[in-house]
């Protein structure tokens, strides 16, 4: 597919399954890199003394977790003399920005795959600071069906869940109840002796990575697969998603409302 | 074909870089494995992202893919964490890409970049569930080969391998992969590991152990006994003529985490005859032969097209020797389709100021640090080694890069070279408190880093003979240098922790008894001794107490003339004179030109093998006194800054 005309700013849906989710959000970048290099992009570059190209992703996620739901917001740079591929242009409209999503597509290593792109406005907050919470799929091992319903059930009750992590080389303790909006056991999972959660964290205060939800439940629980299965802006008691499947945005989160809104 | 994923998949979330295991590459190859077609497992024995990179490596795996008649998948090894969990969970070493068993390849074949890495070989092959010892495997088991530098001198590893190949892989991975198809070919009950043994002895360039048994009286070899007459009495190297022939890689494999090296990698010529008495590589690898510069270009254009990588790095001994060096570089810089995000990188520059030049014209991108390797403090001592570079052409380098912008300058350096005086030493510190003075003329804060690493003798080179320093004396060396370095503000002294070094020394020049004392360090737990957190020097003396052996006989001793060494049967083609005469000549502080240059001084790598060195130029690359063809009068150096002088 041939990308004709560039909007300045974009935003990419996509999605990380099979062997590549064991690659960290670093490496994800730098994959993104590459393909918009091989795809002869004209991605803006930051200022400074080791320029950066513009990407800016969504919440980390975790190395080893798959997701149905990742985005990256693109901006491209403004053509300069030497460029020689498609160039920003203002009539630019949403079909451009999907032939951008699937010209990226075809470059990426196989696992992570577009599902979708439009074209966004300015805005003074990054997506990653946007997004709420998150809603996961965990498949855990360790113990009986019984047993996970009473530990998930004992967590819910309580007032708080002290975890000690690890955060800029030092122990501290964090409480992760007040992260957990939902948590129920779905029940059995891909194979025998695993179990499903469907977990919906808060990115605030702390976001919760599902290793540190299972060490909350129970220190005996073994993590199989996690996926995170959407991203969410809390629009005014509205959850909404920072670029639908068919390439909506939505609400006052969309960057466009937010932009005419100031 | 049995994929063991499934079972290494509950693994990877509990472990430090999963990535490192699930392979994923682009240019990496799933082939099926058939009945009939040769399997190779192409294994580099330390992490997979100082593994991946190694160029050697890939050429040989996408030779062995394109041959109908063989197959090849990769491996590297486990970090210890992941090891744990595999031993825990019985699960062998595997492959990268399919993730079947080692031991279900016909053939496991292990780059030998450093001796460090040797124990890593036997517990990689532990792992795998193929007998360490050649003499425990028999018809059924997994083939072990090894090459790379460290083959010229394999003897320490001799026990545990099937069979040494000698110098460049292209050729010689085809002919091996017919011996062992032949071999495989016969019915199980009817063959013999001897056979095999046999059939690889008559393969040009490859070394059989187990067909030699060395001969010893005290700490010394005193001979050699073949014991079979398919096994020749010298095995020489393999080289291959014409670079240009060979393409490859022609998909180098772009990993999907960061490894080290992780750019574009474009060999631009093999071979070095600058004739560094200390540079086992420049001694082992010659003659020079230059990839065509139209090559160069297109492997350059279309790698970085395929990649998307912004950085490409031109490599070889001395890239800045290449016949056309600025035309290439200046036409990756230049091309509109780089868009100029595309950086170069000359690994191993010239100390003078031309290749500074070369380099600020493609360091637009970033400009972080210079790297020089000087080698020796003094000019004395760089006689002795015929690392020809004076004070001036070093002073002249270290100008050009601080008037050029870099605020930081590192410098690598050699101690217990051979004749070596506390004055070359004390020079180190001297050399790097001018440079640090110079960049001072151009900035208020400039860094000079002095790194200092320990010398070790190596096979096949003038210095073969010659006792390296003891852990003491190359202590007492760094400690006298830190001293003296103090008195001045911004040089910076770094240096290789000497009991590795000496850990080195044992390895490098090591006989057929050394088997022991690998295997015994292994035993002890010393895996990645090549890693600071992991290397124990105690671990190897207790093994050579273990095994009767003396340290300082194979580390401090200087050895005969006529001394048997355990590397006489093997050749890269020096001629034993030569090499010889060159220890006599550094001795004498003598220097040698290049041949690429200069007549011919018979070193026998290509009269040996009657090929010739292929360059583009019959002119040597314009410089300072390293670069006119080594005149070695101390007249003041031209620096030419933008420009190449005529």
């Amino acid at each position: 597919m041939t990308v004709q005309r560039l909007p300045e700013r974009l935003r990419v849906r996509y999605t990380k399954t099979g062997r590549i989710r064991y690659t960290s959000q670093r490496d994800n970048a730098r994959a993104w890199e590459r393909a918009l290099r091989r795809a002869r992009l004209p991605i803006a570059y930051s200022e400074g003394f080791n320029p950066r190209p513009l990407l800016a992703f969504s919440l980390a996620l975790p190395t080893g977790c798959e997701s149905g739901a990742e985005y990256t917001d693109l901006r491209f740079a403004i053509p300069g003399e030497r460029s020689i591929g498609p160039v920003v242009s203002p009539e630019a409209t949403a079909d451009d920005a999907l032939a951008v999503g699937s010209l990226l597509d075809a470059l990426l290593p196989d696992g992570l795959t577009v599902v979708t792109a439009a074209p966004i406005g300015e805005d003074r907050t990054s997506l990653q600071e946007q997004v709420t919470s998150c809603s996961w799929i965990v498949e855990v091992t360790g113990m009986t069906e019984t047993e996970l319903v009473e530990r998930v059930a004992t967590l819910l009750d309580a007032d708080s869940v002290p975890i000690e992590r690890e955060r800029k080389g030092r122990r501290v303790t964090d409480d992760l109840r007040p992260s957990i909006q939902s948590l129920d056991v779905e029940g059995g999972g891909s194979s025998p002796g695993t179990f499903r959660l469907n977990a919906e964290l808060a990115t605030k205060p702390r976001g919760v990575r599902p290793a540190e939800l299972l060490r909350g439940i129970s220190p005996n629980l073994r993590l199989v697969r996690a996926n995170r299965r959407a991203q969410w802006i809390d629009s005014d008691g509205m959850r909404l998603e920072p670029l639908t499947h068919d390439g909506r945005l939505l609400g006052a989160a969309a960057p466009m409302a937010a932009e005419s809104g100031r | 074909m049995n994929s063991l994923f499934t079972k290494i998949e509950p693994l990877l979330f509990a472990v430090e870089k999963p990535a490192r295991y699930v392979g994923g590459e682009m240019g990496a190859q799933y082939p099926s494995h058939d009945p009939g077609v040769v399997s190779w497992l192409l294994a580099y024995p330390d992490t997979y992202e100082i593994g991946l990179p190694n160029q050697g490596l890939q050429i040989l795996y996408e030779i062995l893919n394109e041959n109908p008649r063989a197959l090849a998948e990769r491996t590297y090894a486990p970090w210890t964490d992941m090891e744990t969990a595999m031993r825990a969970e019985g699960i062998p070493l595997f492959s990268v890409e399919n993730h079947v068993a080692a031991r279900d390849f016909d053939l496991i074949a292990f780059n030998l970049s450093a001796e460090l890495t040797f124990t890593n070989v036997l517990n990689m092959l532990d792992l795998g569930g193929i007998p360490i010892r050649t003499a425990d495997r028999g018809a059924s088991d997994t083939i072990v080969l090894v090459g790379g530098h460290c083959t010229y001198n394999p003897e320490p590893m001799a026990d545990f391998v099937d069979a040494v190949v000698l110098g460049d892989g292209e050729e010689v991975v085809t002919e091996i992969t017919d011996a062992v198809g032949d071999w495989l070919a016969i019915p199980e009950d009817q063959r013999t590991r001897r056979d095999l043994h046999r059939a690889l002895a008559r393969v040009d360039g490859v070394y059989v152990p187990s067909l030699y048994a060395p001969v010893f009286e005290g700490i010394r070899q005193v001979g050699l006994e073949i014991l079979d007459p398919a096994a020749p009495a010298v095995v020489e190297k393999r080289t291959v003529a014409d670079l240009g022939e060979w393409p490859y890689p022609k998909s180098q494999l772009v990993p999907l985490t960061e490894v080290v090296h992780d750019r574009l990698n474009v060999e631009v010529f093999r071979g070095c005859t600058r004739g560094c008495r200390f540079c086992q590589a420049g001694m082992i690898t010659r003659p020079v032969r230059e990839r065509p510069a139209a090559q160069v270009a297109d492997m350059v254009a279309n790698g970085l097209e395929r990649t998307g990588y912004d950085e490409v790095a031109l490599t070889s001994l001395s890239t800045a020797d290449f016949s056309g060096i600025e035309e290439i570089v200046s036409g990756i810089v230049s091309d509109p389709r780089n868009d100029g995000r595309v950086s170069v990188s000359l690994p191993s520059l010239r100390v003078d100021a031309f290749t500074v030049s070369t380099a600020a014209s493609i360091g637009s991108v970033r400009r972080t640090g210079l790297t020089f390797a000087p080698e020796g403090g003094t000019w004395r001592m760089r006689r002795v080694i015929n690392k020809l570079i004076t004070d001036d052409d070093l002073f002249a380098a270290v100008d050009a890069a601080f008037s050029q912008g870099w605020r930081r300058v590192k410098l690598y350096f050699l101690i217990g070279l051979p004749t070596e005086e506390d004055a070359d030493v004390l020079g180190i510190a001297r050399l790097g408190a001018r440079c640090v003075e110079i960049g001072k003329r151009y900035h208020q804060n400039v860094t000079v880093t002095a790194s200092v690493g320990g010398f070790v003798p190596k096979a096949q080179t003038p210095f073969q003979w010659h006792g390296q320093d003891s852990k003491e004396e190359l202590e007492r060396k760094v400690a006298m240098l830190r001293q003296e370095a103090r008195l001045t503000r911004g040089l910076q002294i770094r240096w290789h922790e000497p009991a590795a070094t000496v850990a080195e020394g044992i390895l490098s020049r090591g006989d057929r008894r050394m088997g022991a004392v690998i295997e015994s360090v292994w035993r002890q737990g010393g895996v990645f001794q090549e890693w600071s957190e992991h290397f124990d020097l105690e671990r190897f003396t207790t093994a050579l107490d273990e095994a009767g052996l003396d340290l300082d006989a194979l580390t401090t001793r200087t050895r005969d003339e006529g001394e048997v060494l355990p590397w006489d049967h093997l050749s890269a083609g020096l001629h034993p004179d030569f090499l010889w005469g060159e220890y006599q000549d550094a001795i004498a502080e003598v220097g040698i030109e290049d041949c690429r240059w200069t007549p011919c001084y018979d070193c026998g790598a290509c009269t040996t093998f009657g090929i010739e060195h292929v360059v583009a130029s019959n002119q040597p690359p314009a410089g300072g006194s390293q670069g006119t063809g080594q005149g070695l009068d101390l007249s003041p150096t031209p620096v030419a800054l933008s420009t190449r002088p005529a």
